[in-house]
């Protein structure tokens, strides 16, 4: 009976520390919260260990089918604890520089990884709900961890507001969904309608309510409003947190519900998908290309980026959904690594993060200018790198039913090209400014992170069958 | 002896070289210069191999090798490497270069000197890796890679409009390869979707095992074809290149010159000429015709250069058009002699490249309009100058006359009237480079500066030696070249002349007309 209930063991883990986290919060002196930190991270490696026993288990439902067990949210919940436990990891160092260091911080990242792991694994749309809450509030309050600071507060308030209008959607279309099939369940709605056949109206206005809601999460356009703003106002060790955890737990949590309960009314949901692909790519890259603070470039190109990952969604084949998974991987470790680089780059306050600031940093600072270039080069798809054969997997398997989805999707990698290239201008191509202190030394630990990631970008660019592979199996279920 | 890998060797031990340089102590300068030095040259000692072991009978691949590279999603990619006789010279021309470039800018390299070496010996990994992969996927990774070192040599080590430049470059370059990739995948998926060996999918288009229809095909050729004329580069796509060449140090100048826009006519003999030949074809008429506008049209503007980078930099512009027009004749004298061009331009502009940088040294300017008698205080420097001039002119005896003759005989078969243009920019190429010579190095010396300005160092001598040599000897005795290539290119022109269907003739409208009988098969 007990070992029914196995799966949700790593999730219980998580929880369990988040609790404890805020429970020994008060008992700890301030300088020994980094402690609470490691906690975290212990408790993410322990939960990826005990799901480990999961991968190739045969599929199989738990809590009347609301939670699946199945390689796909086994993939994706590592993928969560590895992000979380790296977020973890670089924030210790980083918190106690901004005076952020307080046990809730990491509760609340334990916490907002719990909420990603059940969308992964949800079947039902009412758990896909509760999820993203659990995760939308651990990150509205992340997002304004920064108190004292009037901007970081007004974006979270801004996120705040937005995102409780885009859950209301979702939340509405639920409830549309629920009227026309008569049931929240993934596999009842597929059959009901399957049954049905495609003119069902409601069951279509539901679908785009809930593409609205998720579009919110993963900053798609034209719901990205939000983004540049809050992922310029947080602080960096959550910017980075944002760009890819929540944003890949919004693609787990959308290829499930699309794949699985709504395969009948795909040539509605593709055609819709395309548009805004094309629309958030573009707007992504052309508005990246204006940016000359390096974190808001980066939110920007953020948004370019799911723009891309929506072409694996737009196929609509094992090989895209496939191609989905693999880039968010890829895309987590290159993003990662280059708001690390980022953040330990900066000062005190999250200053220095202009463009001007990164004048001559190829002599001033060799390693982490080395290491950025590297984790742009893999972010504008050069080959050689893990971004190239993202891309490169996305596009083929869009090809050749969306010919000119892929196109467009080229040409943006170009226009990319520029803006990423334009910091290398600056770090290699410029003299340092006068008077521009010498930059921090960056922490042991930090910079095992920072290699580790660069390492992670090559390797998965020379050798990727490995990490193909795993993807490929884990979009069985799904397709 | 049988030496195994021989490709694998030459492509990766300069990348190897470069990953030890990392270990070298910071201060020694030296020894990081002579270990670059010494493994470029270890390169090309290894180039000389299947040179002289390649059997020139043979049209296929050789020194072939194959290994797994990339396996999942039911793709299969391979690291297939392989020369045969059009990319074994452009191989051996690569690892010909570089120690020389290396050399040239032996006291030239004032700031981040490692760097710079690994930049040097990384592009020689790149380019020799374009010339010799067989994987429609792995030639586009080193067709890619190879930008990126070329990036920062011009943009940290170049001159004061560098970051433009660089900028430039790799915007015009990446807008062609890119698609070029849509084009590969493509290709790939209506190939069956589970290889992208070059060998392979020529072979199904050959047999008819993959047939396309005639607009596919027309729009893959368009799309290989706007990657490889952006690098030649084909007029109108040439404005990257005087900039590139202008802002680049001598030694991304020479690499520019010498071997990055034989990549574009490479690809076009290696890619779209064996797997598109209807689309060639169709095409042909318009491309010579570019190449001819491009020849007379790069020649008239090097003409009025007053900076002799610049004036060398449209002169390239000018020759690479007349490759064009050989290709495009679909002769084997033009498919040749513009392989035997590719060769020749690369020693001759790389030797003025050289030429000029060495001149920069000394005298910190490139205007014509600064010089004059140079040849009163470096009589040497005039005399090597005076021979890479002629080369590049095409006078007979050096090499630059050999590819130039069998290109205009190649054309003149095909089409009189285009042989008569391509004429023309030899006669206005002997106009530009007779005149730029004598207001660089004859007449008075006008400022003392230009008396003063010192003769060729020893180490200079060792850099335009070697490529004199080559230059006299492909030039009097061209035939241990044209033998080996011969094979290869014969096989290439079958291929497009089986094309050209039953009605034979060149004016292929025929075979256009009908689509239909194209595409009937899928």
């Amino acid at each position: 009976m007990i070992a029914t209930y196995f799966p949700i063991v790593p999730l219980l883990i998580l929880v369990a520390a988040g609790m404890l986290v805020m429970v020994l919060e008060p008992f700890t002196a301030p300088e020994r919260k980094a402690r609470l930190g490691q906690m975290a991270v212990v408790a993410t490696a322990l939960a990826a260990y005990s799901l480990a026993f999961q991968w190739n288990a045969p599929p199989r439902t738990l809590f009347r089918g609301m939670f699946v067990v199945d390689n796909f949210s086994v993939f994706f919940q590592w993928l969560f604890l590895v992000i979380t436990g790296i977020s973890a990891l670089v924030s210790i160092r980083f918190n106690e520089r901004e005076s952020l260091s307080r046990g809730e911080y990491y509760a609340l990242l334990l916490f907002a990884c719990a909420g990603m792991s059940l969308m992964a694994a949800s079947d039902d749309l009412l758990l896909t709900f509760l999820a993203l809450e659990i995760l939308s509030i651990s990150t509205y309050v992340l997002a304004g961890f920064k108190r004292n600071e009037a901007h970081s507060n007004e974006s979270a308030l801004k996120y705040f507001l937005l995102g409780s209008f885009a859950t209301a959607f979702l939340l509405y279309g639920i409830a549309l969904i629920y009227g026309s099939s008569g049931s929240t369940n993934y596999q009842s709605i597929r059959t009901v309608i399957h049954l049905q056949g495609s003119a069902q109206v409601t069951a279509v206005a539901g679908l785009v309510l809930l593409l609205v809601g998720f579009g919110f999460k993963a900053a798609l356009v034209p719901f990205h409003a939000w983004a540049p703003d809050v992922y310029e106002g947080a602080p960096t060790t959550v910017t980075a947190f944002m760009t890819v955890g929540p944003k890949a737990a919004a693609f787990a949590a959308l290829a499930r519900v699309l794949a699985e309960a709504f395969p009948s009314l795909a040539g509605d949901w593709t055609s819709l998908l395309w548009a805004v692909s094309i629309l958030t790519m573009t707007l992504g890259n052309v508005v990246a290309v204006q940016q000359t603070n390096i974190k808001r470039m980066l939110a920007y190109s953020a948004i370019a980026h799911a723009g891309y990952i929506l072409i694996g969604l737009v196929a609509n084949t094992r090989s895209g959904y496939g191609a989905v998974l693999f880039y968010l991987v890829i895309y987590a470790v290159m993003n990662l690594g280059a708001l690390t680089i980022v953040l330990s780059l900066s000062r005190q306050g999250d200053k220095s993060v202009n463009l001007d600031d990164y004048a001559g940093l190829g002599q001033r600072a060799p390693f982490a200018a080395a290491a950025l270039s590297v984790f742009l080069i893999s972010l504008a798809g050069i080959p050689l790198t893990g971004g190239f054969i993202g891309k490169f997997y996305l596009f083929s398997s869009a090809l050749p039913h969306y010919l000119g989805l892929v196109i467009i999707a080229v040409l943006n990698s170009v226009i990319s090209v520029y803006y990423y290239f334009r910091v290398m201008v600056f770090m290699y191509m410029r003299e340092p400014s006068q008077g521009e202190p010498e930059p921090e030394p960056i922490n042991h630990s930090v910079l095992a992170i920072i290699a580790i990631c660069a390492v992670g970008v090559f390797w998965l660019g020379i050798q990727p069958s490995g990490l193909l592979h795993l993807a490929s199996n884990s979009v069985l279920t799904l397709k | 002896m049988q030496v195994t890998n021989i490709l694998s060797w030459i492509t990766y031990l300069p990348a190897a070289a470069a990953a030890t340089l990392l270990l070298f102590p910071r201060e020694s300068l030296r020894a990081m210069k002579w270990f670059a030095f010494t493994s470029s040259v270890i390169v090309f000692l290894l180039a000389l191999y299947p040179v002289y072991h390649m059997d020139p009978g043979m049209p296929g691949m050789q020194f072939e090798e194959s290994a797994p590279w990339i396996r999942a999603g039911g793709y299969a990619v391979s690291h297939h490497l392989g020369v045969d006789g059009i990319s074994l010279f452009l191989v051996a021309l690569t690892a010909f270069l570089t120690p020389l470039a290396l050399l040239a800018s032996w006291n030239s390299i004032s700031k981040a000197l490692r760097p710079f070496l690994i930049c040097m010996l990384l592009l020689e990994t790149g380019m020799v890796g374009v010339f010799c992969a067989l994987d429609l996927v792995l030639f586009y990774v080193f067709w890619e890679v190879m930008l990126i070192p070329m990036y920062f040599l011009i943009g940290i080590w170049g001159g004061e409009r560098r970051v433009y430049a660089a900028v430039k470059f790799i915007l015009y370059t990446m807008v062609g390869s890119l698609l070029m990739l849509v084009a590969i995948i493509y290709l790939c998926l209506a190939n069956g979707g589970t290889t992208f060996d070059l060998q392979t999918i020529h072979q199904n288009l050959a047999s008819g095992a993959l047939q396309l229809t005639h607009r596919e095909e027309m729009w893959l050729f368009l799309a290989f074809l706007l990657a490889f004329a952006i690098k030649v580069p084909m007029f109108p796509l040439h404005t990257w290149l005087p900039d590139a060449h202008v802002e680049a140090p001598t030694a991304g100048s020479v690499i520019l010159a010498g071997v990055l826009l034989k990549m574009g006519t490479y690809g076009i003999l290696r890619f779209c000429l064996p797997l598109f030949p209807t689309a060639s074809l169709t095409a042909a008429p318009y491309l010579i015709v570019l190449g001819l506008i491009g020849i007379v049209y790069g020649a008239l503007v090097a003409m009025v250069q007053p900076d002799l980078k610049k004036l060398v930099a449209y002169s390239s512009v000018s020759h690479m058009g007349l490759i064009i027009v050989g290709i495009f004749a679909f002769t084997i004298q033009g498919l040749q002699g513009a392989t035997m061009q590719m060769l020749n331009h690369g020693l001759s502009t790389g030797a003025l490249f050289l030429l000029v940088g060495m001149i920069y040294d000394r005298r910190h300017t490139r205007m014509i309009a600064d010089f004059g008698g140079l040849a009163h205080g470096s009589p040497a420097l005039a005399a090597f100058f005076m021979i890479v001039t002629l080369s590049s002119i095409g006078l007979p005896g050096l090499n630059g006359f050999v590819g130039e003759v069998l290109i205009l005989a190649g054309t003149f078969l095909r089409n009189r009237a285009y042989a008569a243009i391509a004429a023309t920019g030899m006669i206005l190429g002997a106009v530009y480079m007779l005149w730029m010579y004598q207001r660089v190095f004859l007449g008075a010396a006008a400022a003392p500066a230009n008396r003063e300005m010192g003769d060729i160092s020893r180490r200079e001598k060792c850099v335009l030696i070697p490529v004199v040599v080559m230059m006299v000897w492909m030039g009097v005795y061209p035939a241990p070249f044209l033998r080996r290539m011969e094979a290869s290119l014969h096989a290439v022109q079958q291929r497009v002349h089986d094309a050209r269907g039953p009605e034979g003739g060149y004016h292929v409208r025929n075979v256009v007309g009908q689509p239909g009988t194209q595409g009937a098969g899928r």
